[in-house]
């Protein structure tokens, strides 16, 4: 999972915490003991991360099929 | 699994086994290839099925006695395939080329005496294994004893092109030799490595060999040995008679001796199929019409193409497949229990790489009716189940396999849908009402109205035990999980004073069976029938209902029967679907299918719905459920014998979502609690309060992604008191997540003043630890 995990429509949200714009930030993800990191919509300020309806079901299932059958 | 049992399922599973037109001929030529290609008018392909058994196509092709013919499974169903005249057909076709590349030069010769087919056999056969042959015929022409056929089949030319593929190998031909004196044998033996005597015509009168009362030379019926050593024989007509194929078998045979006594090993080994033998092939004629043979316009000259592939076109291709033919997940992975069984093996055994078989083992619906209509007992569910089992000890299972189905049971079993109690205002209970997580969460109402039906109607206390049955651990494989649920069951029954339980669902039924045999249980419906509960109502003209036997009750018929009993005391016409009782189907719930699989599920419940048009009445909800969820008009018996009394039509009532299924449980626990036993209800928490807005469409695209309304309401409730949210700032929607199990569920929403509108929820099993902080 590469830069393209971050949408423009992503980067409309704002955190509502912190009151800022997300932005594309490297984000560590884990599953079934692997880790990796990737870009994400992120809040610069408290670190919230956003992941999109899109990529939950898409890029995001396919990385866990696979890592199921690994 | 290890390779002993991997070895032994495959043993089991006969669809590898050869059909009998292969079996009964002599040289195993794959028949059934053949004749499929000659169906298809695949010409080319055709001639290299026989090409790559035949000797010599061209010849044998066209004068085959076709013993395969007796033995043909056509002949339950009409004539035998006419597979000697199909092969006549093919080979008068232009022939596609050939290249035959012989092994490397062993440097060894052998005489071969006479050229009938045997000698052309073994000669071809060994030349091609790279030894040398020495031909010796005594008349003028190579395959002399071919030459005498009076018979048209086999015309000069055709027999000359095929003779002329010898040459291509090392083979040298003498003719006009005379054979006959004792001491060419004698030389024979002494210049060659070993000799075929080719006895179609040969006599060899006054050789030294040994020789039966009748004066033929003795030759062993297997090894085509004679008493010589190193010199073999066959084609003798008292053994191969005047059938060509049989000849040419006899040379092939004696060939495989001779390579094998020139290379010093066993001649005997693994020769068990050498010849004609018993196939262990199961090939079902149901529903196969009688169809006679296709008689060639002109005799003589034989099928013309159209004929011969109309006459093709009636082979049935011979195979087992029973089980495939009626289950819907066995076929979805386009092959056989013989191939899964090693499939699962390798998934097992893989230390790195791919796991190709996961979805295989977790999408049975360990229904068992692969074992039922297997001519060998072939359990395909119970290697899936292993396979689960083994896949839970080594911590490999995909979380999205069963995660889903777990959750809801670890639900039923808490302390929102569990309960145990005797009867209101009672100490002591003779029985104890089950009735399962899934009917409670299809039809709540009628659990109630049952539950007061047999406290009235039975005597000695009827208790209560809402929870469920621990099967969705048991068919995901999770032993532990299964023992401790079946554990916590047998204590409550304990704490009731051991009463009979009632189990008005077959899977709660057989689990208990199976799992708790000291407790005794009834399944519902043999009790009402027993009980003459409840009274006949005798409902006027009721339409003819199809019977769907649940998959669980597969192995009891007593409970199947009851039904039966109770449906025809109320007068109500049954119809029997064909595959019933024990060979009846599962709806695609079983063996967690629906969580593994949930595409297969549809498919497996459209399928099955399909198989009537009439309306189906089943026993399970789950079964009722699903059946209904592929838009099939379907009935629980409790709707005929306890109608609701809203009297809503109960054969399209839908299939609640899993949010309602468990809403249902926990208010059905409640509201009873409270109109029985008068416990208040616990206070609600806090997020329980939240109000939800959902929009039908919305509504049913969640229950598709298994998220519940109650996971939506702690997200939102979560989100709103941390503030860890992020909004839009146009249309002013929320998203949120929380992460209330192996699953982190994201809402979008926007609050109003009436409640919260969910716009979708979706979620992802992957866990983000975190982004940078900067
Ligand atoms: S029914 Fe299925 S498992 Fe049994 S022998 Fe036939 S193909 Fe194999
Ligand atoms: S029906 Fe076809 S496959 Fe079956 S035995 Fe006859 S020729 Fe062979
Ligand atoms: S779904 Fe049923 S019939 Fe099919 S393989 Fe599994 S247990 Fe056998
Ligand atoms: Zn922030």
């Amino acid at each position: 999972m590469k830069a393209e995990n971050v949408s423009p429509e992503d980067l409309q949200w704002v955190c509502r915490k912190c009151n800022r714009p997300l932005e594309a930030g490297t984000v560590s993800v884990e599953y079934m003991g692997n880790q990796f990191t990737t870009e994400l919509p992120t809040c610069p300020g408290c670190g919230f991360v956003l992941i999109s309806e899109s990529l939950a079901l898409g890029k995001m299932a396919e990385v866990e099929q696979i890592l199921e059958d690994k | 699994m290890d390779q002993q049992q991997l070895r032994a399922l495959e043993q089991r599973c006969i669809q590898e086994e050869a059909p009998e037109c292969t079996a009964a001929c002599p040289i195993h030529v794959d028949a059934r290839a053949f004749v499929g290609h000659v169906a298809r008018g695949e010409w080319s392909e055709a001639w290299k099925v026989l090409h790559k058994t035949m000797p010599f196509p061209g010849i044998l092709g066209r004068i085959c006695d076709a013993p395969c013919r007796q033995r043909c499974k056509r002949i339950e169903a009409g004539d035998p395939i006419q597979i000697g005249e199909l092969e006549r057909a093919c080979v008068a076709t232009p022939p596609p080329r050939f290249h035959v590349q012989p092994l490397s030069s062993k440097a060894k010769t052998i005489a071969v005496v006479g050229s009938g087919l045997s000698g052309l056999t073994a000669a071809w056969d060994l030349a091609r294994k790279g030894y040398s042959i020495r031909i010796f015929e005594p008349g003028t022409k190579l395959g002399g004893p071919l030459r005498s056929i009076r018979d048209r089949r086999l015309p000069e030319a055709a027999l000359e092109e095929e003779l002329e593929r010898l040459s291509t190998l090392d083979v040298t031909v003498h003719l006009s030799v005379d054979v006959e004196p004792a001491d060419f044998l004698e030389q024979c033996i002494s210049e060659n490595n070993a000799v075929f005597l080719s006895l179609e015509n040969a006599s060899g009168r006054n050789w030294d060999i040994a020789r039966d009362d009748a004066g033929w030379i003795i030759v062993d019926p297997m090894l085509h040995s004679t008493r010589r050593a190193g010199v073999y024989g066959g084609g003798r007509p008292s053994m191969a008679g005047l059938s060509p194929v049989w000849q040419a078998a006899e040379g092939r045979w004696a060939a495989t001796s001779i390579d094998r006594f020139l290379q010093k090993v066993s001649l005997t080994a693994g020769r068990e199929k050498d010849g004609p033998y018993k196939t262990r092939l199961y090939t079902s004629l149901e529903g196969v019409a009688a169809l006679p043979r296709v008689a060639a316009a002109d005799p003589e000259s034989g099928y013309s193409i159209d004929e011969a592939i109309s006459e093709a076109s009636r082979c049935l291709q011979c195979e087992c497949l029973e089980c495939v033919k009626v289950c819907a997940y066995l076929e979805r992975f386009g092959a056989y229990p013989r191939k899964y069984a090693r499939e699962i093996y390798n998934n097992e055994s893989i230390v790195m790489g791919m796991r190709q078989a996961n979805k295989l083992v977790n999408s049975c619906s360990l229904c068992g009716l692969c074992e039922r209509v297997c001519p060998e007992d072939f359990a395909v569910q119970d290697l899936c189940l292993q396979a689960r089992r083994s896949m839970v000890r080594r911590g490999k299972v995909p979380p999205s396999a069963h995660e889903f189905a777990l959750q809801d049971m670890r639900f039923s079993l808490s302390e929102r849908f569990r309960l145990v109690r005797h009867a209101p205002g009672r100490t002591q209970s003779a029985h104890a009402f089950f009735p399962g997580c899934q009917l409670c969460a299809s039809s709540p109402g009628q659990v109630k109205r049952l539950y007061r039906h047999l406290m009235e109607g039975l005597s000695g206390g009827t208790g209560l035990m809402l929870g469920c049955c621990g099967a969705p651990a048991f068919w995901a494989g999770q032993e532990d999980e299964f023992h401790r649920v079946a554990e916590e069951i047998r204590q409550d029954w304990e704490a009731l004073g051991r009463p009979r339980l009632i189990a008005a669902c077959s899977t709660c039924f057989r689990m208990f069976a199976e799992h708790l045999p000291e407790v005794p249980t009834i399944s519902l419906w043999q009790l009402l029938e027993e009980n003459g509960l409840p009274p006949s109502f005798a409902s006027a003209s009721h339409r003819p209902l199809a019977v769907h036997d649940p998959c669980t009750t597969r192995p009891y018929p007593a409970v199947q029967d009851a039904v039966r009993r109770l449906l025809q005391r109320q007068g109500i016409p049954v119809e029997e679907l064909s595959l019933s009782r024990d060979k009846t189907e599962c709806c695609g719930f079983g063996g967690l299918m629906q969580n593994a699989n949930p595409d297969l599920s549809r498919e497996v419940a459209a399928r099955r719905a399909r198989t009537s048009p009439l309306d189906f009445l089943t026993y399970c909800a789950m079964c009722r459920d699903s059946l209904a969820s592929v838009g099939k008009r379907a009935l629980h018996l409790l709707d005929l014998l306890f109608p609701a009394p809203d009297g809503v039509e109960p054969a399209t009532r839908p299939r609640p979502g899993w949010s309602e299924r468990q809403e249902n449980r926990a208010r059905l626990k409640d509201s009873l609690a409270m109109e029985l036993w008068g416990e208040r209800q616990p206070a609600m928490q806090a997020y329980e309060r939240i109000r939800l807005i959902i929009a039908p469409e919305v509504a049913r695209l969640i229950d598709r992604r298994r998220i519940l309304d109650e996971d939506i309401r702690r997200v939102i409730f979560a989100a709103e008191e941390s503030g860890k949210v992020a909004v839009h700032p146009r249309t002013g929607r929320i998203k949120a997540c929380h992460r209330p199990y192996r699953a982190t569920i994201w809402v979008e929403y926007s609050p109003t003043p009436e409640g919260y509108v969910v716009h979708t929820a979706y979620s992802h099993r992957m866990e983000v630890m975190g982004g940078p902080r900067r």
